[in-house]
């Protein structure tokens, strides 16, 4: 195992950067497809990485972020305040869970956190698709029906990775928080109003 | 016997009481983490004789409880998770007993049980925040949904007056009520109050029962709002009337009254504040939709019905409707 991993260490110096980039995105794929189809496995905690979540948390501000040019005061959230939501959020709540008791690291924690938003920017992107149509009842109703399978998809796919580490007698102190940030950003996409 | 009645068991209450009246026994748990600050006694004036009894059992309990107190510096993380030491059921527990208090029953004694937390506080807060801001939201949108000319935002801004507004109260008013009773401690030399925790979970237990009443408001019926807003303010300002009462009796009357309706007065305007910044009125349902260009013969002049919110997709396309039907109409106004 040590020789491999000697090996592997060494090898990827000389790679050419397609090769590293390529292998760094199959992981963040990979990961997608666990979140997408959450079972019970480690790999989300055992190879832990933030790429997916930066990407994901980006994707989403850029998309709440409304065409108009005029700056008015009582508009949706900003970009700075999309990430930090989202950011602070995650930090919060693995702070939460670790001061809880719970025996996962932080940063497995916020990975966990970040690619489970994937569910949620799905939605962000169907809501704009569907905006593109007309207004009116129909609209709203596909919208909300839309975010509300993606919140429900991605509390239980965080649920699936973290209420494991959690002391049993503690579980819903620490599960209620994730619910709360994930309402909080479900509200945001359905709020959006280009 | 007597022996028998020293080892029959005692009921719940009769626990309570006797952890009123010598808080020094702090109860252990599971974990061996005690409260990591040292909090005096409430003198309670009956208990007096009751404590002398115990007088010897007490030194030799709070020594041996003083020789196992490992106390972490504030550096380690383990001191903040001290705070953090409480289950699922010892939460809900806390919130039922913020949310019927009872005139005898001091929350901080029977329910924190000298054991405060910050779960509690920190995550009422923050969801009250949010839930404020959220259907703040919504009476806007009910708002649009009777009178289309009002421009529907999202208003995230609120959302960050709110979480500012509640955080602040929650413990910026319970540092300075500490810092008061500590001072009126100074003064009368007495065993002192709470310790700030203790001070801050009071408050943000208090909060609780504002989470349904704000989602209660959505109702649009204004009676109703102002029936819900008492009702919340009652049963969170008696709570903590409740739990403030044995340590402010001893002083004098005017500074216990002083105290307790300042109080309650900023609880008080903590909701009206609430209530007015983040809730929007519903207008009257007479108020008639801008009519559409189509329907209408082009002589006609429109007046306008309500301000128009001009930076508005639907602004604009209503004003563009407004100027289809002006000009047509020009023709005819000439002679």
């Amino acid at each position: 195992m040590r020789s491999r991993i000697r090996e592997f260490d060494s090898s990827t110096l000389n790679e050419s950067v397609q090769n590293t980039i390529m292998r760094d995105l199959k992981a963040v794929g990979k990961k997608f497809m666990h979140v997408l189809y959450p079972r019970k496995s480690n790999t989300l905690l055992r190879d832990w990485d933030l790429w997916g979540p930066l990407i994901l948390c980006v994707t989403l501000a850029l998309m709440l972020q409304r065409g108009s040019v005029d700056s008015e005061k009582d508009g949706g959230p900003q970009f700075a305040e999309v990430f930090v939501i989202v950011w602070f959020g995650a930090v919060t709540i693995t702070l939460n869970s670790k001061l809880l008791g719970g025996n996962i690291s932080f940063f497995q924690s916020l990975c966990v956190l970040g690619y489970c938003i994937l569910p949620l920017t799905v939605a962000m992107l169907v809501c704009r698709l569907v905006l593109l149509a007309e207004p009116g009842p129909i609209n709203f109703m596909v919208r909300l029906f839309v975010v509300i399978v993606m919140f429900a998809w991605s509390i239980i796919a965080s649920t699936a990775f973290l209420a494991d580490s959690q002391p049993p007698n503690r579980k819903a102190l620490a599960v209620y928080p994730v619910f709360l940030f994930y309402f909080v950003i479900s509200w945001m996409i359905l709020t959006f109003t280009p | 016997m007597a022996a028998a009645d020293e080892l029959a068991f005692h009921e719940f209450e009769e626990a309570t009481n006797l952890l009123a009246e010598t808080p020094e026994a702090a109860t252990t748990s599971r974990s061996e983490q005690l409260t990591p600050q040292g909090h005096v006694a409430v003198a309670v004036g009956s208990g007096d004789s009751y404590g002398a009894e115990d007088e010897v059992e007490e030194s030799d309990k709070t020594a041996l409880l003083q020789e196992e107190k490992q106390q972490p510096g504030f550096w380690t993380f383990g001191y903040y998770q001290s705070f953090f030491d409480v289950d699922t059921w010892q939460v809900l527990d806390r919130i039922r007993g913020s949310l019927l208090p009872r005139p005898g029953h001091n929350f901080v004694r029977h329910r924190l049980r000298n054991r405060p937390d910050l779960y509690g506080p920190f995550w009422i807060c923050a969801t009250l925040a949010f839930v404020l801001a959220i259907t703040g939201n919504l009476t806007l949108l009910l708002a649009q949904r009777r009178d289309p000319s009002i421009h529907y935002s999202p208003q995230f801004h609120k959302v960050t007056v709110a979480g500012v507004t509640i955080y602040c109260y929650a413990w910026l008013v319970p540092l300075a009520l500490w810092g008061f009773l500590r001072w009126r401690q100074g003064v009368r030399e007495r065993l002192g109050p709470y310790t700030f925790l203790e001070t801050v979970c009071v408050y943000g237990y208090s909060l609780f029962v504002f989470i349904p009443t704000v989602v209660l408001w959505l109702i649009p019926v204004p009676w109703l709002q102002w029936l819900f807003g008492v009702l919340a303010l009652a049963l969170s300002a008696a709570g903590l009337v409740f739990t403030l009462w044995p340590v402010v009796r001893e002083d004098t009357r005017l500074a216990a009254a002083v105290l307790l309706s300042v109080v309650v007065l900023l609880h008080a305007l903590l909701a009206l504040g609430c209530k007015f910044y983040f809730f929007q009125p519903l207008p009257p349902a007479h108020v008639a939709p801008p009519p559409r260009a189509t329907a209408l013969p082009p002589s006609i002049l429109l007046p306008p019905t309500s301000p128009w919110s001009v930076a508005t997709p639907d602004g604009q396309s209503l004003q563009a409707q407004h100027e289809r039907t002006l000009l047509p109409a020009l023709p005819t106004l000439r002679p």
